[in-house]
Order: C-alpha cells, then structure tokens, then sequence
C-alpha cells in the first residue's frame, strides 16, 4: 500500500480566512481585501495616512521601516502602482526588491510556493502581491511563514484595497469625513474590476448614503447588489445629483470581446462628457483609478478640469501606502508620535 | 470456496421490496438462500450481524482512479481498497484516463489491474468520440464488446451539434446507453464558481445555469425521434431537473445522477476561496441544492455517485482559480447520503436504492441487489455507530475532501465481495 502521508487540510486551505487580515489585539495584519475590516480599521489608514501626507511635501523621508526588507511581487505588468508602493516603501527607509515574474512561468502552484519559499529564505518581511487569478493575495497570506505581512496590490477581479482607500482618502479630503450625506456612482466595467469591488465595500464601510454602479448588463455582475449597489444601466440616470462620480478603465480586449460592440458606441453611452457631467451636484467630483483612455470612458476636458480629482489620488496613494505598510510592519504608529519621540 | 451465515442482519434490499431482520446465506461466492437454510448447508464461518444492516454492494456510476496516465493522483489498487472500505463492490470509471478509453486495449488495462488489486469490480465507460476530441466517432461497438458499460465524452465538449447526433444515432444502434456532463464550454468560460452573488463578490470567472441546462435542453430535442437512452449525470441545478422530469413524462428514455457533494454544499462553501471546494460543475445555490435532494427523493434523479476526484496536495495548492476540481470522494458517498436520510430528507429505502440496484440499471449491470443466485456483493453497516471523518483515516491516495471533520452516523464495518471479505473494521 502506498499511502504516503500527506498534508493536513489545514495546511491545503489555511485558517479562517477572513480574519487572517488581523492579530489576536484585532490589529492589520496583512491587508487583503477591505470586507471583513470595520470602519475603526479603515478610519485609521486614513488617520496615518493623514499625517503621511505632510512627510510627502517636506521631509520626504521617515524611519520607521529601517532595516526591513519589502518585495514588490508583481505577477502582472504595472508600472504605476509598483512605483508607489516602491516611493512609500522607501519614504518608510525600508529596503525594496522588485521581482517582476510573467505569469507564464509560475502558471503553477507548486511555483508559486515555490518562490515565496525562497523570497522568505532571504529574509524578507512583506510581501506586495500583485497576481492575475483572485484569492491570490489571501492564498499567499495562508502560506508565508508568520513574521511575514502580505499586502494586495491587485488580485485577478477580486480586490484591490489599496487603491480602494487612497480613493477613500481622496474623498474625505475633498467632501469631509461625513460619508452619509454622499452619493458616488461607480461607472464602467464593474465586471472585471477588483478596483470597483474593493471601492463598494469601502464606501459601504464608511456608511456611503448611497452608492451606485452604471454600466451595461454586459459589464455588471449578477447580483452585485448584494454588495450594497444599486445598478443603473444609462449614465444620465446614473450619474444624476452624485456627489462622486469616478469613472473606471475600460480594458482595450473587453472592446473585442462580447462584450461591447465598439469604443465608439461605449463613449456615446457611457463616456464622461462635460454635457453628462453638469447632470451631477455642481461641486461633484470625477476620480478616475488610471490610466485614463481619453475619448473611451472620459472626455479630456473633464479629466483636466476643475472637478477632476484624479492627480490627487496619484499623490495619496503613496501617503495610504506608507499607512498600510507602517501599520501592518511596524505597529500603529502615527507620525506625530515619531516626531514626539525624535 | 467458504460457506457463510450472516445472522440476524436487517436485510435491506430494496430492488426486491424486501426489509426484514433475518439470515442470509452464501454459498459458491453467491447468495444461496434469504431467511432459512438451503439443503446441506454447513457454515464455516458465522458472522453475528444483530443490530446491523445488510445492504446490496454499493455500485458508483462514477468515479475516477487515475490510471492510466494520473497515478501521481492515485492508482487502482489504492482507490478500489478506499471503495471496498466504504461499501462500494462495483464501479465505473469515465473515459478521460490518458491515454483515452477509446480502444480496447485501454479497457483491458484497466480490467487485468483491477482483477490483480482483487478489490472492488470495476467497470469502463467508453469515449463516445475519438480521443474525446469531439471530432470523429469512437469505435463503440468494439469498446462494448471489450466491456465498456456505456459511452461519454466525459466533460469534453463536442461543438457540432451533428456529430452529436450521429454519435447518439450510432451508440442507439448498437444499444449502448449515451452518458452525459453537461457544460457548455462557451457559456462557462474557463469559470470556476456558479453565477451569483459569491462569484460576483470574489471576483470569480462565473458559470451561469445556462451553461448546463442549454446543453440539456438541446440534447432532449435532438433524442426525441431516436430511441436512445441518455443518462444525464452530475446535476447541479434546480431547472435541469425540471427539464428530465419533462423528459420523463414525454416518454424519453432519460435517467440521471448527482454527485453526493452537491447534496450538501453550496456556493456559500467557496466564500473564503478554499479550494478543496473547487468542483465543477459549482456548488450552486441553497435553493438548488433543496432541489436536487427533492429530485432525488422524487425519484427525477435517480441515483447518487460520488464523483471521486483525487488529487496530489499540490493541485489544491495554488489560488482558487489555478486549482484543479473535485473531491475525493469515494469514502464519503455512503456517509453522505445517510446523512440526508438522518436529517429526513430521503426515506432510507430510496437511499439504498439510490445507491445499488438504480445505478446497476443505468450501466445494465446484473448488481445491486441480493436475489438469490446473485453473487455475494454486499456490505455491513453498523447504523448506530457515530464517528467524524478524517483525512488521517482517508484510503484514498487523494486528501482533497472538504468533509474532513464531519460527524457521520452509520459505518460501514464489512464488505464482502463474491462472498470474500475485502474490508474488515
């Protein structure tokens, strides 16, 4: 009989897989995916990240991550927000290592594993994940040796959070802190953006009065209002009274597809124009994740005029990164209580 | 050649309506006599069955053992042990191996490895297209003559509606019963979770409903005017019961099967993207899975299989959507579904039936039942006996069961195989 012993299912599946995000005091841990976090959580990334946004404009460099060691892993191509996290990773003094890996040559688990394993032999302490399959983030959390903190920076549709809070961050900055009185729509390709999802659960976190999602039926997923939504399929209806209106990247392959039949009739229907935009609360705001397809989703008029928001979020993201990585690597650590200790 | 008494047992044999606490007898490998001794007959071994059941052998309409070709998965001789140690004597093992079942010298292989492990009696599905591709027919004549129970494209997808209909047209011919998974390959779209809320929420590539029941709905208007009979296996949704049912009334010569997971599990089970609860087809709603128990207790779908699926840890371990599907399952099959007759969904005559003398029907096998002159395929249940399922007790190569952990009540303690015993608790 050849019944080799074999792993527990728990080592196949991991823990409880939600919770894995925090420790046993209820702190960030890793972050994953916003649904599971509670409103104190997401209000103290935007706290810490308050206070990160002042060492952006003038000291540029902080201690607090001396001496650890951050690897960018990207599975997927992205220059942007590797070089975010990269900027707020080094304006924390820590180490970074990029390891850029094509998806085709870990198209396997057993490589994956593999290459944590040895990322983790090199003494490292986090891990940024970027990956093209969902759950991936939370598979390599189960999986990394326990000193070691995971932070999603995109996982196939799944979640996004980073970017979710930088948007998080961006709003408050620009309507208070006083989600309730807010309605955002969140229009476009909700089907295949881990950015729209980890966007709803954020603003239905923070008690968003209402948040909408606008699209054909071809680019919502069923039954999305289970999330918190309510779906409207014209963007006039969509967009009406919105305090936010952020507009999210149509991929070029999804205009192939079966999706739509052409960038032309996209834009027609669903694209920001100046016209469409007046539709929403005169001191609305457009955010945009980026890159921006001009002409496709948004007219440039729009994405460079005065209610456009969408540099900020560039700017932010770096401060909620440094937020995320400081809470979840070196405790809760504001930067005013660096600067009572310096 | 031993004689055997097994005593005071109560009798479950539900192809021959009969349920009473009495004697059973085995002489020559064979069910000699039910009740009272035949002539001359001397025990030489008497087994006290009081307090047990005493059920036909299991038959397992599918269940995949990995050789040829998977044996880092499993083997034949590892997963016919797990099957004899869970009541299963008889089994049919679909057409996907590699190389295909689709020449007899395939089905061969399989046979002499399954004689030589003396364990459970195995049996082969033939491809119903060549090398499963969809392209040409399969040599089904032959695979029959080799022994093949039936033929099926297994979960391969044949586009051309017309090489679906000549194949349906050709295996009729021979009388050979067509076995059907139906997924349309377009609609569920390299998916991995069923088309809902859950998939919405994780952001996984979804299966609509319609990528099963399309096919079957199809499939039911292009059998009407040939006489064929097509068994429709591993059920997930609620409307495809609806459309056999319809079929059944209509006079189609249609049957079908569920696999025992999808009795008990629903998409909720995948919400924290744990793999070992990747299967396809999904886990679908609570709704249909209330259908599917009632389809069975209804007698629409007319028996459960386990769908054994096993698999080496590294195929579970990879994110969700990189995963391979299924479960091992084999050893949970009768566990399962006394489960559902516990928690009073299924009357325990049903379940039986579900399991011996229906799917010996389906694959025209003299088995599942315990007539006299039948050869001695059958298993000992003790019902009373509560105990939790656990990998580390798992025969089964494969530990990729989601069930690990469960509270189960019945067990089998013995299985007896023309009259030997394979399995001893």
């Amino acid at each position: 009989m050849v019944n080799k012993p074999t792993r527990r299912t728990d080592d196949i599946i991991g823990k409880d897989l939600w919770n894995i995000q925090l420790d046993e005091q209820g702190r960030l841990k890793h972050f994953l995916t916003i649904e599971g976090l509670g409103t104190n959580i997401l209000n103290q990334i935007l706290d810490t990240a308050e206070s990160f946004a002042g060492v952006n404009e003038s000291v540029k460099k902080v201690p607090l991550l001396r001496g650890k060691t951050i690897v960018n892993l990207f599975f997927e191509a992205s220059t942007r927000t590797r070089t975010t996290f990269e900027l707020a990773a080094k304006r924390l003094s820590a180490d970074v290592l990029n390891m850029n890996i094509s998806a085709s040559a870990t198209s396997k688990g057993e490589t994956l594993l593999d290459t944590l394993r040895n990322l983790e032999a090199m003494q490292t302490d986090m891990f940024v994940v970027r990956h093209a399959d969902s759950g991936t983030a939370h598979f390599i959390a189960n999986h990394v040796a326990p000193h070691i903190r995971v932070l999603n920076a995109g996982d196939g549709r799944h979640a996004h959070p980073t970017q979710a809070m930088l948007d998080m961050f961006t709003i408050r900055r620009n309507k208070g802190a006083d989600f309730g009185k807010l309605r955002v729509a969140i229009v476009g390709d909700i089907m295949h953006s881990r950015v729209a999802r980890s966007q709803i659960h954020a603003l239905n976190t923070l008690n968003t009065g209402e948040v909408r999602v606008v699209g054909p039926k071809t680019l919502i997923p069923k039954d999305i209002e289970s999330m918190g939504v309510s779906v409207f399929h014209d963007l006039e209806n969509g967009i009406k009274d919105a305090d936010v209106v952020i507009m999210l990247r149509l991929q070029k392959e999804r205009m192939t597809g079966a999706s739509l039949p052409s960038e032309q009739e996209y834009y027609q229907l669903y694209g920001l124009t100046e016209e469409r935009f007046k539709l929403a609360k005169p001191d609305a705001i457009v955010m945009h994740p980026g890159p921006i397809n001009r002409g496709v989703e948004i007219e440039s008029s729009v994405a460079d005029g005065d209610h456009s928001v969408i540099l900020d979020q560039v700017t932010y993201g770096i401060a909620v990164r440094m937020a995320v990585m400081s809470m979840t690597l070196g405790g809760n650590i504001k930067m005013q209580d660096q600067e009572k200790k310096q | 050649m031993k004689n055997i008494l097994i005593k005071n047992a109560r009798i479950i044999d539900p192809k021959n309506n009969f349920d009473e606490t009495t004697d059973l007898y085995i002489r020559d490998q064979k069910v000699a006599a039910v009740g009272s001794a035949p002539e001359k007959f001397t025990a030489d071994e008497v087994i006290d069955a009081s307090n047990l059941w005493l059920i036909p052998g299991i038959v397992d309409i599918s269940a995949r053992l990995r050789e040829p070709g998977l044996e880092q998965k499993a083997n034949i001789e590892t997963e016919t042990l797990a099957a004899a140690s869970a009541g299963i004597t008889t089994l049919c093992v679909p057409p996907d191996t590699d190389p295909v079942i689709d020449e007899p010298a395939v089905v061969e292989l399989i046979l002499r490895k399954a004689k030589l492990a003396k364990k459970t009696h195995v049996y082969t599905m033939g491809a119903l297209t060549a090398g499963l591709k969809g392209e040409h027919l399969s040599e089904m004549a032959s695979l029959k003559r080799a022994g093949c129970v039936g033929v099926s494209n297994a979960r391969n997808a044949i586009n051309n509606p017309l090489i679906l209909r000549r194949a349906f047209e050709y295996a009729s011919t021979h009388n050979i019963t067509v076995f059907i998974e139906a997924q349309d390959e377009h609609l569920s779209e390299n998916g991995c979770a069923h088309e809902g809320a859950i998939a919405s929420r994780l952001g996984l590539n979804a299966i609509p409903y319609a990528a099963e029941t399309a096919p079957i709905a199809q499939i039911l208007e292009m059998i009407r005017d040939t006489d064929i009979r097509i068994h429709f296996g591993r059920l997930s949704c609620a409307r495809s019961i609806e459309l056999i049912n319809d079929a059944k009334a209509n006079g189609l010569k249609v049957t079908a099967d569920v696999a025992a997971h999808q009795l008990h599990l629903t998409d909720m089970d995948i919400s924290s993207f744990n793999s070992l609860y990747h299967v396809i087809p999904p886990l679908r709603s609570q709704r249909d899975m209330n259908a599917l128990r009632h389809g069975l207790a209804e007698g629409i779908i007319n028996c459960i299989c386990s769908d054994h699926q096993p698999h080496e840890p590294d195929a579970k371990l990879a994110p969700y959507p990189a995963t391979e599907p299924g479960i091992s399952s084999i050893e949970t099959l009768l566990p399962l579904t006394l489960k559902l007759v516990e928690n009073g969904s299924l009357e325990l005559n049903t379940a039986i039936a579900s399991l011996t003398c229906n799917p010996a029907k389906i694959l025209g096998l003299n088995a599942g039942h315990l007539s006299v002159g039948q050869f001695a395929n059958l298993c000992l249940i003790d019902p009373q006996k509560e105990w939790v399922f656990s990998i580390d007790e798992m025969l089964s190569h494969g530990k990729n069961t989601p069930f690990s952990g469960w509270n189960f009540k019945g067990k089998v303690i013995q299985t007896i195989i023309k009259g030997n015993t394979v399995f001893k608790k």
